[in-house]
C-alpha cells in the first residue's frame, strides 16, 4: 500500500464515528454525513486497551491467527468408542467431570452425583453408600473433560466404559470427545442417581452405541457437523439451549447408513425413537465440534483471545490462547430461568457445565438472534435475542463466517472471546444454560440464561496486562 | 425546604443529557435547585458549593450517577421524577437503532469512516484516540485535560501515518466541506486554512464567506499544537497537505503568537510553497527576519481573512486602507452613541463565548485604545481579574474558559451563563457598552439571537429605570448558510437595539471609541 498523506482525504465523502457528547451528532446528520455513534461508558480502573506484548508482537495479528484457525476448522464425526479405549491418555480409575480442576470435597451436589452413579454404572460400588465412600478414599483421579480433548454437558461426569463421540478436526488432524446426551430430567449429567438412570445407561453401552458406531463408521467421510451446526442456526437452533433442527438434521444425515448397517428393525426402530424425543441429542455432538474446532487456537503466544470457558457447579474458570494451561476461576453464578413444575431458584445449583464452549466456538448463547424461540426461557422477546447476539459482537474479536444469522443480514456470528474487549466494555459473555438440582441424585430442574463471573476475566486481564508493554 | 439525594451506582450518562435532565428537573413544582452529574470529586466540590452535597452521595465514586435535589415539596417525588426523565431519555435512545460500544464494532457499522471525534473526559481521551488513528480515522479531539505526552505521542504517530489529530481541546474543523463540532457552512473556494485557534477559524472562514470567498480545507490543530512542548507538529501537517493541494490556491495560517522555535520551523515549511500564504499571528509580530517573499503577515482575523480574501480574487482595494475607512466610521458612530451617556458611565464589559475572539479584542484595545482591559484570560498577567465572577473597570471575560465550563455547557450551546452576567454588568451605573460575540453555525445553539435579547430588552429597561442607556454592540461569527441565518441573527439583535459590526474586530474598535 502506497503511504498515506492527509491529503488523501481531501475530496472524500466525509464519514464520522462519534465518541462522546450526543449533541455531535445531530450536526452531521443535518449535513447528511453518515454517523456511527459510540455509546461510551468509562473503563473500570485500570484497564488499559492492550496493543502490544512487551517484545512488540502484535495482540491484533495474534488474535487474528487465533480465529482464523477456529473458522478453518472442520469437525466431524468419525466414530464412537468407550472413553478408556478412545480417549488418549485415560487411565482405568480416571473420571473427567466438567469445568476447572475440583476436588471431591469441593464438588457440587450434581457432580458428586454424577461420579457416584458413574461409580456404580461402572460396577465399582455397588449402592450410593459405598460409591461416595470409593469417590472420597482417594483412589479415584478426578481431571477436568478439558484436560483430556474432552467435553461434558452440565456435571460432565465421563467413566471408563461410557461410550463416547469421536470428531475429528480434518483441518489442523485433531479429535475432542463427548459422551451421549442422555435427555432431560432425572439423567446422569444433571447429577441423577437411580435403577431407572443406570439402566438408561447401559442401554446406551449396549444397544444405541453399537448400532450408531456402525453406522457413522460406514460413511467414509464421516458426518460434516460444522455444516449441521450452519443449516440449523438457520432453522431456529443456536445449538446450546436449542438443537431441535439440528438433532432432526443429524437424524437425517445418518438414516440411510443406519438402515443399510442395523441388523435388527427393532433394536433400530428403538434408537431412532430415543433421538427422536431428544431434542437435545446434538448437543453431544455440537459441544465437541466446538472444543475440536477451538483446541488448534491454544498456546498462540500473545492471544488474548478466550479457548476455554468451563463451570463445574462450583467454580468459573476461563484459559486464554496464550496460556492454555492455566485456570482463571471465579464462583460459579446464579441461572435465571424457567423451572420446571415443583422445583424454583432456591432448588438450583449455581452454573454448570462445558457447554459454554458452544459459545467459545462462536454460536450457542451469542447465536441467539438465531433462535428467538428460546428467549421464553428467560421471558424475552426475539428483540432481546437479537439484542444479545449483537452485544455479544462487542467482546468478540471476529465474526464467523461459517455460521450466519439470517435476521441479521447473514451476518456471521460473533467469534473469539477477546478478554481485552470484555474487561474495556464491561460487557460479559451471556451463556445460555440448563439449570441443576443442587443436591445430588436429583437431576435437571430448568433452563434460563446469565452472565459469566467478571472476576475471572478480571484475573485472565491482568495476567495478560503482565505480558504486554 | 430539604436537601435529598440517591447514588445510582455504575450508571453513566453524557454531561449534556444530564444537564438537560437537571433543567427539566428544577421546573418539577417546588423544586429550588437540582443537580444530576457524575460522581466525580470536582462535581462534588460544586455541589458542595451549592449546598446540594449530602453525607449520602459523599461516597460516590466517578462512575456512579449523583442526583440531589434542594426542595420545598416532597423530595422523595422529585427524585422520582429525575429517575423518570433519566429513563425517558435511555428509551428514547433504545428505540434507535444499536448503538455500538467501541470504536471498533462502531467501524464495522461503518466501515469506511475517516473522522473520529471525541468528546469524552479527557482522562480515558487519549486511548480511545490510539484506537480511531489505529483504526486508520483523522481525530478530532474535543477533549480537553490530555496530557502533553499523550498528545506528543499521538501526534507524532499521526504524522508519521498521514493521520490528522486535531486538538486536544479542537472545537472546530471543516473539511470537505462538512462542518464538524463547532462550525459554519463555509462555500467552496481557494483558501484552505490551517488554525491553532478554534473561534479563529470560525472568525477568518466567515468573514471569507461574507467576502464572497469560500475554502477549501479548514483545519483545526487546538491552541496546544503550537507551543514549545508539541513543536506545532499537525500544525505543519495541516500546513503541508494545503501545499500539497491542488485545490487550496491561497492558504491562511492562523494562531496566537507561537513558540520561537516552532515558528522559525512554521515559516522554513512556509518558504517551500510559492502559493501565496497569509500568517494571522494574532496579537503579535512575526519574530523573524526572514519572511518569505509569498508571505503576508498580519496581527488580527479580520485582516487575515480580508488579504487572504483579496489574494483569493475578492474584488476590494487595499485592505489596510478598507479596515481604516470602516475604522473611521465606527468613530463617527462612536460619538454619536457617546452623547447618550451619562458621565459617570466609563466601562466597557465585554462578555465572550469564543476564547480567540477575546483574545483579538484585547489585542486591539491594547494596541489600538492603549487601554487597560481585565481579563480571566488576559495579554498580560498584570491583568488577570481577581474574581472572574465580578467585573471591576474594563473587562474581557472568556465565558467559555474551563473554570465556567466544569459542569455546565459550553456558552456557545447554553446561552444561560451569559444572559445572567448581561443583567449583572447592566446593573452597575459605570457600565457604557457591553459587547458580544454571538457565534452561529453547526453545534452553536440553535437561536442564540433570539434568546441573548430577551436578557438585552431586561438589561436596557433596568438601565432606563435608571435613566440611563446601555450600549450594545455586537459582532456575528456566521454565515447566510448556518442553520440560524447571518442575516436573520444580524436582525434579531438589531431589533432589540445591538449595533451589529461586520467582524469582531470591527465591533471591538466601535467599543473601544466609546470608552476611549
Amino acid at each position: 500500500m502506497a503511504e498515506r498523506k492527509i491529503q488523501d482525504l481531501f475530496g472524500k465523502p466525509i464519514e464520522v464515528v462519534n465518541m462522546g457528547l450526543a449533541t455531535m451528532v445531530e450536526p452531521l446528520k443535518a449535513q447528511n454525513v453518515p454517523v456511527a455513534d459510540v455509546d461510551w461508558r468509562p473503563p473500570k480502573d485500570g484497564i488499559k486497551h492492550l496493543r502490544f506484548l512487551k517484545n512488540g508482537r502484535s495482540i491484533d495479528e495474534a488474535n487474528e491467527e487465533a480465529v482464523a484457525r477456529i473458522k478453518k476448522a472442520r469437525p466431524v464425526l468419525i466414530g464412537m468408542g468407550l472413553a478408556k479405549d478412545v480417549i488418549p491418555g485415560y487411565k482405568p480409575n480416571l473420571f473427567l467431570h466438567a469445568g476447572p480442576p475440583i476436588t471431591w470435597e469441593r464438588m457440587c451436589g450434581p457432580v458428586k452425583g454424577a461420579v457416584m452413579g458413574a461409580l456404580i454404572y461402572e460396577d465399582m460400588a455397588k449402592d450410593e453408600a459405598e460409591a461416595e465412600k470409593i469417590a472420597a478414599s482417594g483412589k479415584i483421579e478426578f481431571a477436568p473433560c478439558h484436560h483430556y480433548h474432552t467435553v461434558g454437558p452440565m456435571a460432565g461426569v465421563v467413566s471408563p466404559h461410557m461410550p463416547v463421540f469421536i470428531i475429528e478436526n480434518k483441518a489442523f488432524g485433531n479429535k475432542a470427545y463427548c459422551t451421549i446426551n442422555e435427555g432431560l430430567g432425572k439423567v446422569l449429567r444433571f447429577g441423577g442417581m437411580g435403577p431407572d438412570v443406570y439402566a438408561k445407561l447401559k442401554w446406551l453401552q449396549t444397544d444405541l452405541y453399537p448400532i450408531l458406531d456402525a453406522a457413522i463408521r460406514s460413511l467414509p467421510n464421516g458426518i460434516d457437523i460444522k455444516a449441521l451446526i450452519a443449516q440449523a442456526l438457520h432453522m431456529g437452533d443456536e445449538c446450546h439451549n436449542r438443537n431441535r433442527a439440528a438433532t432432526s438434521l443429524f437424524l437425517r444425515a445418518i438414516a440411510p447408513a443406519l438402515a443399510r448397517t442395523s441388523k435388527d428393525n427393532e433394536s433400530l426402530a428403538k434408537v431412532i425413537e430415543f433421538i427422536d424425543k431428544n431434542d437435545h441429542f446434538f448437543l453431544n455432538l455440537s459441544m465437541p465440534a466446538g472444543k475440536a474446532a477451538v483446541e488448534p487456537a491454544e498456546g498462540i503466544e500473545g492471544s488474548s483471545i478466550v479457548t476455554v470457558m468451563a463451570r463445574n457447579g462450583t467454580d468459573f474458570g476461563i484459559r486464554i490462547s496464550c496460556m492454555p494451561d492455566r485456570w482463571f476461576t471465579a464462583p460459579a453464578g446464579m441461572v435465571q430461568g424457567l423451572y420446571f413444575p415443583g422445583f424454583s431458584e432456591k432448588d438450583a445449583n449455581p452454573d454448570i457445565g462445558d457447554s459454554t464452549v458452544t459459545e467459545t466456538a462462536g454460536y450457542g448463547g451469542f447465536a441467539m438472534a438465531a433462535a428467538p424461540a428460546i428467549v421464553q426461557f428467560v421471558g424475552g422477546t426475539p428483540q432481546d435475542a437479537i439484542a444479545t447476539t449483537l452485544e455479544m459482537y462487542e467482546i468478540t474479536f471476529s465474526e464467523h463466517e461459517g455460521f450466519t444469522i439470517p435476521v441479521l443480514n447473514f451476518r456471521g456470528t460473533p467469534l473469539g472471546i477477546d478478554i481485552r474487549k470484555v474487561m474495556e466494555t464491561g460487557i460479559l459473555p451471556k451463556i445460555n444454560t440448563g439449570i441443576a438440582h443442587k443436591n445430588p441424585g436429583v437431576g435437571g430442574i430448568g433452563a434460563g440464561i446469565l452472565r459469566a463471573p467478571e472476576k475471572a476475566f478480571r484475573d485472565a486481564f491482568d495476567a495478560f496486562s503482565q505480558l504486554c508493554k | 425546604m430539604t436537601v435529598k439525594s440517591i447514588i445510582k451506582t455504575s450508571e453513566y450518562h453524557d454531561s449534556v443529557s444530564l444537564m438537560l435532565v437537571a433543567k427539566e428537573l428544577v421546573k418539577f413544582p417546588g423544586v429550588q435547585d437540582a443537580s444530576v452529574v457524575m460522581g466525580t470529586e470536582s462535581n462534588k466540590a460544586l455541589l458542595e458549593q451549592s449546598g446540594l452535597l449530602t453525607k449520602e452521595i459523599k461516597t460516590a465514586t466517578p462512575n456512579d450517577l449523583m442526583i440531589s435535589v434542594k426542595t420545598d415539596g416532597n423530595p422523595d417525588e422529585a427524585l422520582a421524577e429525575a429517575e423518570k426523565l433519566l429513563n425517558k431519555k435511555a428509551a428514547a435512545g433504545d428505540a434507535l437503532e444499536f448503538r455500538p460500544k467501541t470504536i471498533r464494532s462502531a467501524m464495522k457499522t461503518l466501515p469506511d469512516a475517516n473522522i473520529c471525534i471525541i468528546s469524552i473526559a479527557g482522562r480515558y481521551a487519549a486511548e480511545e484516540a490510539w484506537e480511531a488513528l489505529f483504526a486508520g480515522m483523522h481525530v478530532l479531539l474535543f477533549s480537553d485535560n490530555v496530557s502533553k505526552e499523550d498528545e506528543l505521542a499521538l501526534k507524532k504517530y499521526g504524522r508519521d501515518h498521514g493521520l490528522l489529530v486535531m486538538g486536544p481541546g479542537a472545537g472546530t474543523a471543516i473539511l470537505n466541506g462538512v462542518a464538524l463540532a463547532f462550525a459554519n457552512v463555509i462555500p467552496a473556494g481557494p483558501v484552505g486554512i490551517v488554525s491553532a485557534a478554534g473561534t479563529g477559524l470560525q472568525e477568518t472562514s466567515t468573514l471569507l464567506a461574507k467576502n464572497g470567498i469560500g475554502i477549501t480545507q479548514g483545519i483545526g490543530t487546538g491552541g496546544g499544537d503550537v507551543k514549545k512542548e508539541i513543536g506545532g507538529i499537525m500544525y505543519i501537517e495541516g500546513l503541508k497537505a494545503l501545499q500539497a493541494d491542488p485545490a487550496t490556491k491561497v492558504i491562511l495560517m492562523v494562531s496566537k503568537l507561537p513558540d520561537e522555535e516552532v515558528e522559525k520551523t512554521l515559516l522554513e515549511q512556509v518558504a517551500k510553497s510559492s502559493k501565496p500564504t497569509v500568517i494571522c499571528l494574532i496579537g503579535g509580530k512575526t519574530r523573524s527576519d526572514k519572511v518569505p517573499a509569498n508571505v503576508t503577515v498580519v496581527s488580527t482575523l479580520e485582516e487575515g481573512a480580508l488579504v487572504a480574501a483579496k489574494l483569493a480574487g475578492a474584488k476590494m482595494g487595499d485592505i489596510k486602507a478598507k479596515i481604516a475607512s470602516e475604522t473611521r466610521e465606527a468613530a463617527a458612530l462612536a460619538k454619536q452613541l457617546k452623547a447618550t451617556l451619562k458621565p459617570g458611565q466609563k466601562q466597557l464589559r465585554a462578555l465572550f463565548s469564543g476564547g480567540t475572539l477575546c483574545y483579538e479584542s484585547e489585542v486591539i484595545w491594547r494596541d489600538n485604545f492603549d487601554m487597560e482591559i481585565y481579563s480571566n484570560a488576559p495579554l498580560d498577567k498584570h491583568f488577570k481579574m481577581k474574581d472572574s465572577t465580578r467585573s471591576e473597570g474594563n473587562v474581557a471575560v472568556d465565558l467559555g474558559e474551563e473554570e465556567f465550563t466544569v459542569g455546565r455547557p459550553h456558552p456557545m450551546i447554553d446561552n444561560d451563563l451569559r444572559m445572567r452576567r448581561i443583567l449583572q454588568e447592566a446593573a452597575d451605573p459605570s457600565v457604557a457598552v457591553i459587547m458580544l460575540d454571538v457565534v452561529i453555525g453547526y453545534g452553536a445553539h440553535p437561536d442564540p439571537a433570539t434568546e441573548l435579547t430577551k436578557a438585552i430588552r431586561k438589561a436596557m429597561a433596568l438601565a432606563k429605570a435608571a435613566k440611563r442607556e446601555l450600549i450594545f454592540v455586537a459582532s456575528v461569527t456566521g454565515t447566510e448558510q448556518d442553520p440560524q441565518g447571518l442575516t436573520r441573527t444580524t436582525e434579531i439583535l438589531q431589533a432589540a437595539g445591538v449595533h451589529v459590526m461586520k467582524s469582531n474586530a470591527m465591533a471591538s474598535r466601535l467599543a473601544g471609541f466609546i470608552v476611549a
